[in-house]
Parts: structure tokens; C-alpha cells; sequence
């Protein structure tokens, strides 16, 4: 490609993210002052053909800015990874990059079940495509396996919306729920199947335990700048759209209230601890952040399905924080294998002396994994923990915090290898004075365009663990509109 | 009680944390390095003491920094207890600045501005717990502390390096996460997502039942592991591998009297000792205490490896204040926390000792340092005076506050506990006495070759002068006992 050219693209996929990341945040502010904004596109209202309605409430502006921020600082960073990682396709990767983020935003915004659908497929059709995109071919092999799942998952959510379409034959969230309670449909068998379907799909989409087998291999081996936009974007936009079916399409009333939650608060918890314990065996710093993400979806659903006001406002606050955190880490690791040229732990050997900036924003972001205060994990972990007590649901706790102490292990592992080295007792050690280094390599700090999204991340990290109580004033006045988890005890 | 709004108790934490970026940036020059810390450990005394005044005078002074949940933000508030803590803290950081000086040159130890960094965060960890104004504040510095601490776990020359500083982060992350914290959100919850403020006489009266209780105290007790209360008291020993400074001020003062202030503080703040004493609570607590003071004391004496022996020293030492805090009575409460300063000044003294026999003859083992005493006869009539504190034997501070904590058992009517008071001060002088009688006296021909000791020199002065200020402090308490008995009786007397 051209640098004429190529400098157009970068510019226009800078511009592209950066204004939608302005949308975003007006839009927030905007809702925060005014209540819901309803837009149909086209101004194509139901009667007269398919709607495609926008509504936008307190709960998926806050999603909507966590996506923007991600995808903005997502094309800084990768403005020279794109360069080096998929050369020759660069025009290719930022068109399926910007197609990623409208589908992801439009799975956030869109008031229209089956319109969910189509800005899904959207987002994961180009994520199979962003996936492959890099060098490596196990890559390739993991987005074909990405792709079968994902299709799986597509059609079953897709098959509930059939059902649900035909027994109320209303689309928009709203509409079914509606329908619903006026006429009955609560015990109807078709209608329990729907929900079933596409709870199922969703969770085939964020990789809830046991479904989560195409999520490692798919964000290991895509290139640095793809994972850093899907790993935080993709699993978190999933589980958004299930709170969103729960509350809007369900309601919470018939969602949470039928006993379900027993089985699905113990299917997070083996979400938790699996995903923790499989991230112990990993060799590999990226695979075994990818583990973690297992266990993190885990914790969004159990919160939810505690049942309660506090779990569930927990579960959308990690959203948010989640989606800080491993946009953090995947930045770091991705800053890390460029400059270092590997995957594997020894590769963080004493990075603290040649790295220190990667390092610091690596550091909070794992102190945040781990649930340190002030970092936003922390309180993620604090609103979750509260849910439970309150709901009584101890073996939840107990995963949460035994998944905090499996997380101080893994991270120290490479703070303490990053730290004092990889082999202490090998003799390249200087000892004396402060400016000992191993080895001959030139191992130095990323270029800025890389560090300035890394460092963003930190910040917002510890941002929004600093502002935890207004991010969930905001919470909990989105919640305030659904019945049920809505009033506050 | 009046309170003051005012940024000191901020400024009084942020002179070490800020003094890392001097420190830090000097790193080439040790000289100035070494003055940026002065410096910085001058200020944050010069800051906690100029506070000291409006707290004698019945005041408490008050600072929030932000909202951190709804009701609990994180926020400063001096008492008297926190004060006299922080006083202890950031005196005894001055001496320890110069001691490491003399301690890190003379064994040419590696990573100093590393050293020198994360004590100064330490530092400031340690004045944030104790000026914490409710338990999340005091949680989020009390993880600070062991994050900040892990980096200086590092033996001399990395010979058998991190098990020691992996079990030590594992152990008191493990236990804080894993039963303080739940007992904290446990709290909140049950108060209604009420203020987790420390007040005098506790905020869970009326929220909890007396089995919630008995649970609750003992995941804070256990939970808050600094204070080693047996079985999670494994960390200390185990973090002996660390330099002597980190060792004396940090695994002797700071570190440590952080988990007993913890538990102090959840016991009157929390709780608040009426709540205990309905619930008959307190006799639970000091069991496991007494437990703790009597096993660590004879364990002490098996140990030949001195700074394994004051470790084990420590961690009985620490029971004895929260023992002392557990029998729930005025002058059991006041026992407890002079006994935080009398213990904090003798046994850093004994660590000094015990880093300059080191520098000096590289000798770790209490069997080789027989006859010492004649080459080193500042550092051992300095080790006598550490002895006496720590045993509680005039005229030492640490007489009168074990005095008081022998008073408290009969004020509560607990002979049992009495009981184990005087056997563990047996137990004391025997793990402490002998040693400094066979550096004097050396048994005559006994066992190995009698060392020739004639070439052993006294460490160098950075090293002897710090000891000589701490002994001399420690004897201080003795005949000047009345700022700390004052701020001790505040905190017992009603408002």
C-alpha cells in the first residue's frame, strides 16, 4: 500500500473512532440529563416496514462509551502495529476494524431483537476476518474454529427470536415484553424455549464456561492490535446483550425470579474457578489472560443472576471495569511481544529496568485483575461480593475471592520474574548498583503511539475506581427502570 | 470532640511517597539519595509532630480525598491511638535511614535506590493505616503496605532468592483477601451499606448476632496477618531473609504493629468493646493469643539463628498486645498500646544489634557469638537494654506497659491470663539473657574453637549511633512514660 494512502486510511480510522468516541460521550451526558433518546433510522417507523430503532438509556450509553474509548485507543496503538503485523493489508484491516465497532455499538444500542442479530453477525463476521488477518497460522485455524462456534451460537439465538416472533409477533424488546405480561405468554412453553435459546447463544458468544472453547487460541494468535479491541469489546458487549435480554426483552420478573439462578450462580462459580486454574497451567502470558477472560465472564453472569439489585449492578459495573482492565493488559502484552519477540514468561525477564513505563501500566492493570484498591477491579469485586452476601450465595464469594488469590499468583509470577529476573541464580548478575542488566539484547520502550493508549488505559483503570460511586449512581438509575431489580431494598 | 479539617495527616503520608521521585532520580549519586530520604523522613516527623499538640488537646483531625463507596469514602481522621502510632513509625524511620546507610555500604548490598524507594512507600503506607478514618481506608493501605513491602523481602547477593518474598506476599494477600475482606463487605452489608467510621464504641452493635460476631472477629483477626497471631504467623520468619533495616523497622515496627493496630482498631472501632464484652468475645480472642505468646516463645528458644529468634520473639510480643486488647477492660486497652511503643523501640534496638554483628563478623548464629561482647561492647550493652524492654524489666518503657497488661488480666478477672503473662516474661529472659552473658562471659574452653575476636572492630558509627539513640529511647520511656500515657488514656476514656 502506498504511504500516501495508507496515511489517508490511518487518518480516517483515527477520525472515525475518535468522533464516535464524542458521540458516545454526549450521548451519556445526554442521557444522564434528559432520560432515554429513541431514534429510528431513516425515520421508518414499524407500520410500514422492518424499524430499525435505536434507544439509548442509561445502561448502554455507559457500555457505548467503554466500546468507543476501547476502539479509539485501539487505532492509536495500532496506527504502527497494523504496519508491521498486516502488511500490505492495511486498507483491509481498518475496514473490518471500523465494521467491528458499528456492529458492536449497534449490538449496544439497537431496540430491536432481531436487528441485535444482524449487527451481531456483523461484528462477528469481521472478527473471524481481523482474527486470520495475522502472520501466524494457527491463527487461521483458530478463527475457523471461531467461526463455527460463533455461527452455532448465532443460530441459536437467532432460532429464539423465531419463537419469540411467532408467538407475540413483535420484534422490538419492548413490544415483546409487553406483550408478554398483557397476554399470559409468561408460562408458555415456546416462550421458555425462546429464553433458553438465546441465553444459550449469548453464552456461546462470551465463552461462559463450559462454551468457551474457541476464545484462547482466537485471541492468542490474532495480531496484537485485533486483540486489544476484541478481547476487551467482544465478550463484554456479549454479556451486555444478555443483561438487555433479561431485563428488556424477559423482564427481570421472569428472568431472575424462577429459580434458575441456584444453577446458574454455580455454573459461574465453575466458570471462575476453571477458568483460574486453566489459567495456571498456561506457559503463555497472552493465553493465560485469555483464561482469565473465561473466568471474568464468569463473574458478569453469576452477578446477574444473584437476582438482586447489588449483583446485578456489580455485573454491569465490571463490564465497564473489565473491559479497562483487559484492554490494558492485552495492550501491554501485545507492547511486549513486539518489543521482546515472544510469548512465553521468560520473556518479561527484568523488563521493569528496560520497560519501566510498560511495566507501571501493566503493573496497575494486574493489580486491578487481582482486586487491589484503588483500582477499579476492586470495587467491581466489592459491588459483586455485597450482591451475594446479600442474596446468601456464599460458594459465589468464596469463587470470587479464591479467583482474586489464583490471580495475585499469576500475575506476581511475571511481576517478580519481570522484577528480579528469570534465573537469579545464574551468574550475569552485576550486583552491584542499580543499573545490572542480563544479556546483550536491546530490549527498550515501544514507540510512543503505543505507550500513549497503554498509559490511557492505566488511567482509566484507576478512574474509574475513583469514580465508582458515580459510575454506579448511573448504574443503579438504569436499573431503576426495570421492575424488580430496579427497587433498591 | 472537636474536629479540625486540615490536609497535614495527607501531607504527613505523601512526604515519603513523594520523596521516591528524588530518590529515585538520584539514584547515581547515593549521597544525595541518602539526603533526599533524610530529608523526606525529617519532614514526615516534623508533620505528625506538629499535630501532636491539637490531638493532646482533645482534638481530632479530619481529611477526605474522595468518595470511595456510598458512606465509606477514603478518609483521614487522627485520634489519639493514630497519632501515637505514627509517631512511633516516623521517629523510628530517621534512625533507620542512617543505620541502612551504614548497613547497605558496608556489606556493598545491590538494588540500594530500590531499597531506599519502597521503604519510603512502606513508610507511607504505614502512616495511612494509621491515620485511617474508617476500615476501607485502613484495608486499601493496609495492601498497599504488603505490595509495597515485597520488593525489599530480597536476601543479601539473591543467594536462595523469592520463596521468601513469594510466601510472604502469598501469605498476607491470601490471608487479607481471603478473610478480611469478606468480613469487611460483610460489615457493610449488615450495616445497610451503612459508615464503616470508626467510632469509640464501635458501628455493628445492633447489626450482628453474637455468631456473626465470634465469626467476624476471628476473619479480621486472622485476616489482618501482620500481627502474626498463630497459625498465620509463618510469613514473619520466613520475611527474615530481608536486610536487617527491613527486618528492624519494617518486621519489628512498622509492618507487624500495622496488623496489631488493625485488630486494635477493629476491636474498639469496630466492634467496640461493649458489644465484645455483652457478647463475651473477648475471652476468645485472648485464647488465641495467649496460644500464640506461649508456643512462639518456647519456639524462640530453639532457634539459633538470632533474627529467627527475635522474629519468634516478635510474634509473641505482638499476641501479648492483642491480648491485652482482648480482655476488653480500660487498662487492658491502654496496656495494649503502650506496649505498640515500648516493644517498637527494644526490639529495634536488638535488630540494629543483630545487623551489626553482622556487618562486623558476618556472624548469624547466637552459638558463634560467644565472647563477642569484649569486641563489641556498645552493640551488646545495647542488645542488654533491648533485652530488658522486650522482657519488661526496669528501667525500660517496656516495664511499665507490661505492668499495665498484667493490671488489665486482674481488672478482668482472668488469673489464667495472668498466668501466661508471667511464664512467657520467663520464657522471655530465658531466649534473651543468655546471649548476652555468653558474649560477656564466654564459657571456658566450652564446645568449638574459642574465636580470636581481637580483629573484630564495632560496626561502623552509622551503624552503632542509630543503636545507641534507640536503647537510650527505650530507657527514655521509663522515666518520661507521660506523652504516651496520656494518649492511651484518651483513647480508653469515654468522650
Amino acid at each position: 500500500m502506498q504511504a500516501g494512502s495508507l496515511r489517508l486510511c490511518l487518518k480516517l480510522a483515527l477520525g472515525a473512532t475518535a468522533f464516535s468516541l464524542w458521540c458516545g460521550v454526549s450521548l451519556l451526558i445526554q442521557v444522564a440529563g434528559d432520560g432515554p433518546v429513541e431514534y429510528f433510522l431513516g425515520n421508518w417507523r414499524e407500520p410500514f416496514g422492518v424499524g430499525i430503532q435505536f434507544r439509548i438509556d442509561l445502561l448502554n450509553a455507559l457500555v457505548l462509551v467503554a466500546i468507543s474509548s476501547v476502539a479509539f485507543l485501539t487505532a492509536i496503538y495500532s496506527t504502527r502495529l497494523v504496519r508491521e503485523e498486516t502488511r500490505g493489508k492495511e486498507a483491509l484491516f481498518y475496514s473490518l476494524y471500523l465494521l467491528q465497532v458499528t456492529g458492536l455499538s449497534g449490538m449496544t444500542i439497537t431496540a430491536d431483537a432481531f436487528n441485535l442479530f444482524v449487527l451481531l453477525e456483523v461484528a462477528s463476521l469481521t472478527g473471524y476476518g481481523l482474527i486470520a488477518m495475522g502472520a501466524s497460522r494457527r491463527g487461521t485455524l483458530a478463527a475457523f474454529n471461531y467461526v463455527i462456534m460463533g455461527t452455532i451460537g448465532a443460530s441459536f439465538y437467532l432460532i429464539g427470536v423465531g419463537y419469540l416472533y411467532i408467538k407475540t409477533g413483535a420484534l422490538n424488546m419492548i413490544e415483546i415484553r409487553a406483550i408478554i405480561a398483557e397476554s399470559g405468554l409468561a408460562s408458555d412453553r415456546m416462550i421458555h424455549v425462546a429464553f433458553i435459546l438465546m441465553t444459550i447463544g449469548v453464552w456461546i458468544k462470551m465463552a461462559f464456561f463450559p462454551l468457551y472453547g474457541w476464545l484462547p487460541n482466537a485471541y492468542t494468535y490474532s495480531p496484537s492490535s485485533t486483540g486489544a479491541l476484541i478481547a476487551p469489546l467482544t465478550t463484554k458487549v456479549s454479556v451486555y446483550v444478555m443483561i438487555r435480554i433479561l431485563l428488556s426483552v424477559f423482564g427481570a420478573d421472569y428472568a431472575l425470579r424462577r429459580r434458575t439462578g441456584g444453577v446458574v450462580v454455580w455454573l459461574a462459580v465453575i466458570a471462575i474457578l476453571a477458568g483460574s486454574i486453566l489459567a495456571l497451567a498456561q506457559t503463555e502470558f497472552k493465553r493465560m489472560l485469555c483464561y482469565l477472560i473465561v473466568a471474568e465472564v464468569g463473574y458478569m453472569v453469576g452477578g446477574v443472576w444473584l437476582e438482586n439489585r447489588m449483583g446485578v449492578l456489580g455485573a454491569v459495573y465490571h463490564i465497564v471495569s473489565d473491559a479497562a482492565m483487559t484492554l490494558c493488559l492485552f495492550l501491554a502484552a501485545g507492547i511486549i511481544i513486539r518489543q521482546t519477540g515472544g510469548y512465553g514468561y521468560a520473556k518479561f525477564d527484568r523488563l521493569f529496568r528496560r520497560m519501566p513505563v510498560t511495566m507501571a501500566a501493566f503493573c496497575v492493570g494486574a493489580f486491578s485483575m487481582i482486586g487491589i484498591p484503588p483500582t477499579c477491579g476492586f470495587f467491581s469485586k466489592w459491588y459483586l461480593i455485597q450482591g451475594a452476601i446479600e442474596a446468601g450465595r456464599w460458594e459465589y464469594v468464596a469463587a470470587l475471592l479464591i479467583s482474586s488469590l489464583i490471580n495475585a499468583i499469576l500475575f506476581f509470577k511475571v511481576i517478580e520474574i519481570a522484577f528480579f529476573g528469570a534465573k537469579p541464580a545464574e551468574g550475569h548478575d552485576h550486583g552491584h548498583g542499580d543499573h545490572g542488566h542480563g544479556g546483550g539484547e536491546k530490549i527498550v520502550e515501544a514507540p510512543g503511539s503505543m505507550l500513549f493508549p497503554l498509559l490511557c488505559a492505566a488511567a482509566l483503570i484507576l478512574f474509574i475506581g475513583i469514580f465508582n460511586t458515580q459510575i454506579a449512581d448511573l448504574i443503579g438509575r438504569a436499573l431503576d427502570a426495570f421492575p424488580v431489580v430496579g427497587t433498591a431494598k | 470532640m472537636d474536629a479540625i479539617h486540615s490536609a497535614a495527616p495527607l501531607w504527613a503520608c505523601l512526604a515519603s511517597l513523594l520523596a521516591v521521585v528524588p530518590i529515585v532520580a538520584l539514584g547515581r549519586w547515593p549521597n544525595l539519595r541518602e539526603g533526599a530520604t533524610f530529608l523526606a523522613a525529617g519532614a514526615k516527623f516534623a508533620i505528625v509532630a506538629s499535630m501532636l499538640p491539637l490531638v493532646l488537646d482533645g482534638k481530632v483531625i479530619e481529611f477526605t480525598l474522595f468518595q470511595a463507596a456510598p458512606n465509606a469514602a477514603l478518609a483521614f481522621r487522627v485520634d489519639a491511638f493514630g497519632i501515637f502510632f505514627a509517631l512511633i513509625a516516623s521517629i523510628l524511620w530517621i534512625p533507620t535511614t542512617l543505620y541502612a546507610i551504614g548497613y547497605m555500604r558496608g556489606l556493598g548490598e545491590h538494588s540500594q535506590t530500590r531499597f531506599f524507594a519502597f521503604f519510603a512507600v512502606s513508610l507511607s503506607a504505614t502512616l495511612g493505616v494509621a491515620f485511617a478514618a474508617n476500615l476501607l481506608t485502613l484495608y486499601i493501605f493496609y495492601e498497599m503496605l504488603s505490595l509495597a513491602t515485597f520488593p525489599l523481602v530480597v536476601p543479601p547477593r539473591r543467594q536462595g532468592i523469592l520463596p521468601g518474598a513469594r510466601f510472604y506476599l502469598g501469605h498476607l494477600l491470601g490471608t487479607s483477601v481471603g478473610f478480611a475482606l469478606p468480613a469487611l463487605i460483610y460489615c457493610y452489608v449488615k450495616t445497610g451499606g451503612g459508615s464503616l467510621d470508626f467510632s469509640l464504641d464501635g458501628f455493628l452493635a445492633g447489626h450482628v448476632s453474637r455468631g456473626e460476631s465470634v465469626a467476624l472477629l476471628l476473619l479480621f483477626a486472622f485476616g489482618f496477618s501482620k500481627a502474626g497471631l498463630m497459625p498465620f504467623h509463618s510469613w514473619l520468619p520466613n520475611a527474615m531473609v530481608a536486610p536487617t533495616p527491613v527486618s528492624a523497622l519494617l518486621h519489628a515496627v512498622a509492618v507487624v504493629k500495622v496488623g496489631v493496630f488493625c485488630i486494635v482498631r477493629v476491636v474498639t472501632g469496630v466492634f467496640g468493646v461493649d458489644l465484645l464484652d455483652e457478647f463475651d468475645l473477648g475471652a476468645v480472642l485472648g485464647w488465641v493469643a495467649a496460644f500464640t505468646v506461649i508456643v512462639s516463645s518456647l519456639i524462640a528458644l530453639s532457634q539459633d539463628n538470632l533474627k529467627r529468634r527475635l522474629a519468634f520473639s516478635t510474634i509473641g510480643q505482638l499476641a501479648y498486645i492483642v491480648l491485652g486488647i482482648a480482655l476488653l477492660t480500660p487498662m487492658g486497652v491502654k496496656g495494649s498500646i503502650l506496649h505498640i511503643g515500648a516493644h517498637a523501640f527494644g526490639k529495634i534496638t536488638l535488630f540494629f544489634c543483630a545487623g551489626a554483628i553482622f556487618v562486623a563478623t558476618g556472624k548469624k548464629y547466637i552459638s558463634q557469638m560467644a565472647g563477642l561482647g569484649k569486641a563489641m561492647p556498645v552493640t551488646f550493652a545495647a542488645f542488654f537494654i533491648g533485652s530488658l524492654s522486650v522482657i519488661g524489666l526496669p528501667p525500660t518503657g517496656g516495664f511499665l506497659s507490661k505492668f499495665q497488661l498484667v493490671l488489665g488480666t486482674m481488672e478482668a478477672h482472668q488469673i489464667g491470663l495472668l498466668v501466661v503473662y508471667l511464664v512467657s516474661t520467663v520464657l522471655n529472659a530465658a531466649y534473651f539473657l543468655p546471649i548476652v552473658f555468653r558474649a560477656f562471659f564466654p564459657p571456658a574452653g566450652a564446645g568449638a574453637a574459642p574465636f580470636s575476636w581481637r580483629n573484630v572492630k564495632e560496626a561502623p558509627v552509622a551503624c552503632v549511633a542509630p543503636i545507641c539513640f534507640t536503647a537510650l529511647c527505650a530507657i527514655a520511656l521509663f522515666f518520661f512514660p507521660a506523652i504516651g500515657q496520656k494518649l492511651a488514656a484518651m483513647m480508653v476514656a469515654a468522650p
